[in-house]
């Protein structure tokens, strides 16, 4: 493990041409509210501490090192061109407080990008407001919860949420308030409408649903759904985290959903390892738009403008500080204007050609493929039960010895009705030499599993670090360095 | 080979129920869902005094690969829980019809286990999953 810069710090040594003369500078805060004792700083050098960090950025493991395959994160490439051009000083050095008349361009930027996300989820409200995906689920749920009480409809306490679904959204249903019913998934992947026809009434708010699931299937009663729902009186909230592979194609408001969510950070290119910061907007159709979180961004005769009235007199309120991640969403922004809209149509086309062709090489290489007589939407299931049962290896070996190999672990244990499964997503960024090497390594991790299975339950061993212990790390989380 | 005590009582959702002399029965899961589920991390016990509805959540477990909730196989109220769990999670891997049981509880109706399934028609459910 690297030291932290704190362990690196001598006694009185300096980074002598980074020092500020505070002395010079007067701040006028009242000395009650000035701490009297100096923070703890690592005392090193400039060498020390550009060293420090340069190797600690070699260590990264990220798109722009390594093939990614982390299914339901899209982990696809950002072009840099992006991050070019949002650091323009026009728009870095902008301050939140910046009056709408000298924002006009960076506001411009996030209207048009509004109007493009409408378009594509074919629905007519937007807010940009929220500032990551589980803020922009949380909204999208608080929405639909004042929309029924604003009917004085007060008996709708009820979420239903498929067993299939991210755990984020029973965790968004329950902070918004509601009680969470699960219904189940058929083996063909499609829910269960017999299920869902017996939990709702009455005290249905809504469904959240993710389409394709998370099963890597799309959802082919969609619109008998939709219909069951509405009848009740209740709304369909849209989780967008798989939206890539539908984009261009099929639209969430034409399948009847009244809500959602975009991950930015997912479908449109924008950086999200390490804590992002991500990007949520929520669209809506017409009846919730007086919901919407504030502050909206709005086109007036004159001008560009950050409204919080009008409109959104029912709003469920304030997310933060200012209006969603600034820079996130001008990233966001470029990524669309560079594709234009025929280019979003082959972002949907290759990441579901790039799934299905690795799933169908994958399944050819022997591995189960839960889901093979369907067709992939832009990530599949891998299942190794055959091989615990057989071989005593499980998806977690599987995923550590890819490691070793330079290969990102697709996402292990989830969704959890599939047993020892591998979700894998190649994104429409990588090419087909790139998925071909995948196929040939996940071809010899096969091979291992049956000639040298020791091989796999001790790996990773070309990594840094080793197998971890995952339950030391969950019970005693030890996250910050402390003084001796 | 997940292990599956012949004098117990099993649900579909991979709980355990004993009936104990006093009356009262002893619940917890089972090898199987222990040995799905993985490493145990951390167990949410139910409360003394609480009110369970058959089916109903009654706690739980979240493991290094997933937070599972837990229920009730049978109706009933809470009159102990195993504390041992909170600092011991562990216990439901190393002996989940042990030292890893969860929550003892009155049952409304005596003979509530009863309805349950018997061990050979349970290691048919689990060895199909």
């Amino acid at each position: 493990m690297s030291e932290a810069i704190f362990e690196l710090s001598q006694t009185g040594r300096k980074a002598n041409t980074q020092i500020i003369n505070l002395k010079s500078t007067k701040i006028n805060i009242n000395n009650k509210y000035l701490r009297t004792n100096k923070p703890l700083m690592p005392e090193v050098s400039e060498l020390e501490v550009i060293r420090h960090y340069t190797t600690l950025s070699q260590e990264n493991f990220s798109v722009d090192t390594n093939f990614y395959p982390l299914g339901s994160c899209t982990m696809k490439y950002n072009p840099h061109c992006l991050h070019t051009l949002a650091s323009l000083p026009e728009f870095l050095n902008r301050h939140p407080y910046a009056l709408p008349e000298n924002s006009q361009g960076f506001l411009q930027c996030m209207h048009e990008m509004q109007t493009m996300l409408k378009e594509i989820v074919g629905m007519p409200g937007m807010s940009l407001a929220p500032m990551a995906g589980a803020q922009g689920e949380f909204a999208g749920v608080s929405m639909i919860r004042a929309y029924h009480l604003s009917r004085k409809d007060t008996k709708r306490t009820e979420i239903i949420v498929p067993d299939a679904a991210h755990g984020t959204n029973p965790a968004s249903a329950t902070m918004a308030g509601f009680n969470v019913v699960e219904v189940k998934t058929k083996p063909d992947g499609d829910v269960d409408l017999k299920e869902l026809k017996k939990k709702i009434g009455p005290q249905t708010a809504g469904i959240m649903l993710t389409n394709p699931s998370t099963l890597g299937v799309f959802e082919r009663q969609i619109t008998k759904i939709s219909k069951m729902i509405h009848d009740v009186g209740g709304l369909l909230y849209y989780d967008g985290a798989n939206l890539n592979a539908i984009l261009g194609k099929a639209r969430p408001g034409d399948m009847g959903f009244d809500v959602l969510h975009l991950n930015l950070h997912k479908t449109f290119g924008t950086p999200h390892g390490g804590g992002g910061p991500g990007s949520g907007p929520v669209a809506c159709c017409k009846k919730l738009i007086p919901f919407l979180p504030i502050p909206v961004i709005k086109k007036s005769a004159k001008q560009y403008i950050i409204s919080s009235t009008g409109d959104h007199h029912k709003t469920i309120g304030h997310l933060s500080a200012f209006c969603g991640n600034a820079g996130i969403m001008l990233r966001a922004y470029i990524y669309l204007r560079l594709l234009g809209a025929k280019g979003l149509d082959r972002v949907g086309e290759f990441a579901t050609l790039n799934s299905n062709y690795l799933m169908q090489k994958l399944s050819d290489a022997g591995f189960e493929v839960p889901f093979i007589e369907r067709k992939a939407s832009h990530e599949f299931i891998v299942s190794l039960r055959k091989e615990t049962k057989q071989y005593h290896i499980t998806a977690m070996d599987v995923a550590k010895r890819l490691l070793d190999y330079g290969k990102h672990a697709p996402t292990v244990y989830f969704p959890l009705l599939i047993p020892e499964c591998l979700l894998i997503e190649p994104t429409e960024t990588e090419s087909k030499q790139e998925i071909d090497k995948f196929v040939e390594v996940m071809t010899k991790i096969m091979h291992e599993i049956k000639k040298v299975p020791e091989m796999l339950r001790s790996a990773p061993h070309a990594t840094k670090l080793r197998r971890l212990d995952t339950v030391k790390a969950a019970k005693e989380p030890n996250l910050v360095w402390k003084k001796q | 080979m997940a292990t599956c005590p012949d004098n117990l009582f099993y649900t579909k959702s991979h709980e355990w129920v004993r009936e104990e002399k006093d009356g009262t029965v002893t619940i917890g899961v089972t090898d199987h869902a222990q040995e799905a589920m993985g490493d145990m991390v951390f167990v949410d016990l139910p409360k003394v005094g609480a009110k369970l509805k058959e089916k109903g959540e009654c706690g739980v477990l979240e493991s290094v690969k997933s937070a599972s909730d837990f229920y009730s196989p049978i109706a009933g109220e809470v009159v102990e829980v195993n504390e041992k769990l909170s600092s011991s999670p562990d216990l439901v891997n190393k002996e989940p019809y042990d030292k890893g049981w969860i929550a003892r509880i009155k049952p409304d109706n005596k003979d509530a286990a009863k309805k349950l399934l018997s061990a050979d028609a349970y290691t048919k459910i689990a060895d199909e999953a």
